[in-house]
C-alpha cells in the first residue's frame, strides 16, 4: 500500500528541515576552514572570498597539534583495547555462569552509568595525587591516569552491551566446545568471541568515541606534555586573535578519523545497541 | 566466515582431549571461582575508579576541605553537616545559586530530552520505509553523534559569535528578525543556545535506538492493520508508537541521565563559569570546587545531586515497571 500524500509531504518537509539543521554546522566547519583570516574575523559570509589551505598548514605550528593528536590517540586507543578485553571476560562470566553476587554486580555496573562525572573527578584527583606522593607513580598529569579513568567510563556500557550480545550466541555452541575438550577460556576465545564480533566492534567504537571526545577529566588531569585534543584545541584563541579558520580546520582534522570510523562501523553499532540496549 | 573460524581449532583439539582429561575437568573450587576470576579485572577497576572515589567523596562532603588541605586531605577538619547546610540554605548566596542552577538544569533537561526524543522518533518513523537517498540521509544524521564534542560545540561557539557569527548574520542581516544583533553566549539567550546545541548533538542517539526498536516490530501487525483498513497515520499511532514503549522507557532514562549530567557541552560552549541562565549543575559544581576551591561544599553538592538522581531513577523504574505489568495484564 502506497503511503498517502499527507505522509509523503510531511516526510519531505521534516527531513529537509532536519538535514539543514544537521548540516549547517558541518558546512560552517568545512567552509570556514578554507577561508582567509580576514573572512572569519569580519561579518559571516556564506561563501569564502577566496579559498586557501593555509589554515591546514598553520594549525600544526600555532599549537603543537601533532603532540595532542598522538596523546589522544594513545589514550583513547589504550583505553579502548583494555576496556574491550576486560568487558569481554566480565560479560562472559555474567552471560554464561550463575554465581553468587551476579545480580549485585550487574546492578552496580549499570548504576555507575547514572553518576555525574563531576562526582568522581574530585576524589580521583585526590587519589591520584596521593598515590603519586606515596609511591612516586605519577598518575595525575600522566597519560596512564587518563587511560585508567577513561577505560572505566566505557566499561559499564561495554559490559552491559556485551552481555546482551553473548546471550544471543547460542549456548549449545560453546557447550559443544566444552564437551570437545576446550577449557572455558578456549570456548570463550574460539566460539563466543568470533560469533560476537559485531558486538565487540560496536563496543570498541563506543569506547573510542567516549575517550576521544571527553573534556572534563582531560582538562583537569593533563599537563603541557600530556594534553589531549579536547584541551589543546583551546590554544587557537589567544588574547589578541581568535584564529577561527584554524580552529575549524583543526576541528575537522580531529573529527575525520572518528566520524569515518563511526560511519564505516555504524551497522555494527546499531546491531550492538539492538542486542544490548533494546531487548 | 565465522563458522570456519571456530570449527577448525575445535577439530584440532579433539584428538588430544582424552589424553589431557584430568586437567580438563577442573575441581569444584576452580569451577566456582572461575566467574569471579573473569570478573576480577572489571571489579578492581570499578572499585578503584568508581566505588572508592564515591566513598571518599562522601567522606569529603563532611569535611572542611579547602585548597590548604589539598596535599593531604585526610587532615582537613570535620565540619559535620556544615557543607550540606551551606548547600541547602536557599536564602544565602551559595545555596541560592545551587537551587537556581538545579532548576535551570531540570528545565533544560526536560526540554532537551523531549525534543531529542521527538525529533529522533519522527525521523526514525519517517525513514522506516525505503526511499531514494535514505542510506545517505541516515549516515548524515549520525554525524552530530559521531563528532567529538569539543569539535562540534566549538563550531557552534563560532556560529553564536556576536560580530562574526552565522546566527546573527541570518537572524539580523538576512531575515531582519531582530532589531540589533543579539548576544548568545552571555545573558538570557544562552539557555536557548545551549538547548540548540544539546538537541543537535543528542537527537541522533534517539534516532539510532528508535530505529533499532522499529526493526523488532513484526511486519504482520502492519499487514493485519492494513487489511482492517487502517491508514498510514493510524498505523503509526496504533501500532508503531505503542510497540516502541519498552524501547522508549530505556531511551528516555538514558537520555535524561546523560543530559542532566552533561558537562562537556556547557563547558566548551561557555568555559569555566556559565552564564546564569544556562548554569548547568555539573559546571556549577565544577566551579564551586575547582574555581573557588571549596572542595567540601562541592562534594556535598555532588552527593545531593546523586541522591536526587537515585530517587528519580528509582521512581521512574517503579512507575514504568508497574506500567509494564498493567499492560501485560490487559
Amino acid at each position: 500500500m502506497a503511503p498517502p500524500r499527507s505522509f509523503l509531504w510531511s516526510r519531505r518537509i521534516f527531513l529537509t528541515l532536519l538535514t539543514g539543521f544537521v548540516l549547517i554546522p558541518v558546512y560552517v566547519m568545512v567552509s570556514s576552514s578554507l577561508k582567509p583570516l580576514a573572512d572569519v574575523t569580519g561579518k559571516f559570509r556564506w561563501l569564502p572570498s577566496g579559498l586557501t589551505i593555509r589554515p591546514y598548514i598553520d594549525i600544526w605550528s600555532t599549537v603543537p597539534l601533532a603532540t595532542y593528536f598522538m596523546n589522544s590517540l594513545i589514550v583513547a586507543g589504550s583505553a579502548t583495547i583494555c576496556s574491550v578485553v576486560i568487558a569481554v571476560f566480565a560479560a562472559y562470566a555474567v552471560s554464561r555462569y550463575s554465581f553468587r553476587g551476579r545480580r549485585v554486580f550487574t546492578v552496580t555496573v549499570l548504576s555507575t552509568q547514572m553518576f555525574p562525572g563531576i562526582l568522581f573527578l574530585l576524589p580521583l584527583f585526590l587519589i591520584y595525587v596521593n598515590i603519586g606522593n606515596a609511591t612516586g607513580i605519577a598518575l595525575f598529569g600522566s597519560r596512564g591516569g587518563l587511560i585508567l579513568t577513561y577505560l572505566t567510563f566505557s566499561l559499564p556500557f561495554s559490559i552491559w552491551m556485551l552481555i546482551g550480545y553473548f546471550d544471543s550466541v547460542p549456548r549449545d555452541l560453546d557447550e559443544a566446545a566444552l564437551v570437545d575438550g576446550c577449557g572455558p577460556l578456549g570456548a570463550l576465545l574460539r566460539i563466543v568471541v568470533p560469533a560476537a564480533i559485531p558486538g565487540i566492534v560496536a563496543v570498541a567504537v563506543y569506547a573510542f568515541m567516549t575517550a576521544w571526545g571527553e573534556v572534563l577529566f582531560a582538562s583537569v588531569m593533563t599537563n603541557d606534555t600530556t594534553r589531549t585534543l579536547a584541551v589543546g584545541l583551546q590554544g587557537y584563541s589567544t588574547l589578541n586573535d581568535v584564529y577561527w579558520n584554524q580552529i575549524m580546520a583543526a576541528s575537522l582534522v580531529v573529527s575525520v578519523p572518528v566520524v569515518a570510523g563511526f560511519l564505516l562501523l555504524q551497522r555494527y553499532l546499531v546491531a550492538g545497541l539492538t542486542a544490548g540496549a533494546v531487548k | 566466515m565465522t563458522t570456519t573460524a571456530f570449527k577448525e581449532p575445535v577439530r584440532q583439539e579433539t584428538p588430544g582431549a582424552a589424553a589431557r582429561e584430568p586437567r580438563r575437568r577442573p575441581g569444584r573450587l576452580r569451577r566456582v571461582s572461575l566467574p569471579y576470576l573473569l570478573l576480577l579485572p572489571a571489579l578492581l577497576l570499578e572499585l578503584l575508579v568508581h566505588l572508592v572515589p564515591m566513598a571518599i567523596g562522601m567522606v569529603m562532603s563532611f569535611k572542611e576541605l579547602t585548597q590548604f588541605y589539598i596535599r593531604d586531605w585526610s587532615t582537613a577538619p570535620w565540619s559535620g553537616l556544615g557543607n550540606y547546610k551551606v548547600s541547602v540554605d536557599f536564602d544565602a548566596p551559595v545555596g541560592n545559586a545551587l537551587l537556581h542552577s538545579f532548576l535551570v538544569t531540570v528545565a533544560f533537561t526536560l526540554l532537551s530530552v523531549g525534543l531529542c526524543w521527538l525529533i529522533g522518533t519522527a525521523a526514525a518513523i519517517f525513514m522506516q520505509d525505503t526511499f531514494r537517498g535514505r542510506g545517505l540521509l541516515r549516515a548524515l544524521f549520525l554525524v552530530p553523534y559521531a563528532l567529538p564534542v569539543y569539535a562540534a560545540v566549538i563550531t557552534w561557539v563560532f556560529m553564536f559569535q556576536h560580530d562574526n557569527g552565522l546566527v546573527n548574520h541570518v537572524l539580523h542581516d538576512q531575515l531582519h528578525l531582530t532589531g540589533k544583533p543579539s548576544f548568545w553566549l552571555i545573558g538570557d539567550n544562552s539557555f536557548y543556545a545551549l538547548l540548540t546545541v544539546s538537541v543537535w548533538k543528542g537527537w541522533p542517539f534517539a534516532f539510532l535506538i528508535v530505529m533499532a526498536g522499529l526493526q523488532n516490530i513484526p511486519k504482520e501487525l502492519y499487514e493485519a492493520a492494513a487489511l482492517d483498513g487502517a491508514g498510514m497515520w493510524q498505523q503509526i499511532r496504533r501500532i508503531t508508537l505503542p510497540s516502541l514503549r519498552p524501547v522508549n522507557q530505556v531511551l528516555v532514562l538514558v537520555l535524561f541521565l546523560w543530559t542532566f549530567n552533561d558537562f562537556n557541552t556547557p563547558y566548551v560552549l561557555f568555559g569555566k563559569s556559565a552564564p546564569e541562565a544556562a548554569d548547568l549543575i555539573s559546571v556549577h559544581i565544577y566551579q564551586a570546587s575547582f574555581v573557588t576551591w571549596n572542595f567540601g561544599t562541592g562534594s556535598a553538592m555532588s552527593v545531593l545531586l546523586l541522591l536526587f538522581l537515585l530517587v528519580v531513577t528509582g521512581l521512574y523504574l517503579l512507575v514504568t515497571s508497574r506500567g509494564r505489568r498493567a499492560s501485560t495484564d490487559v
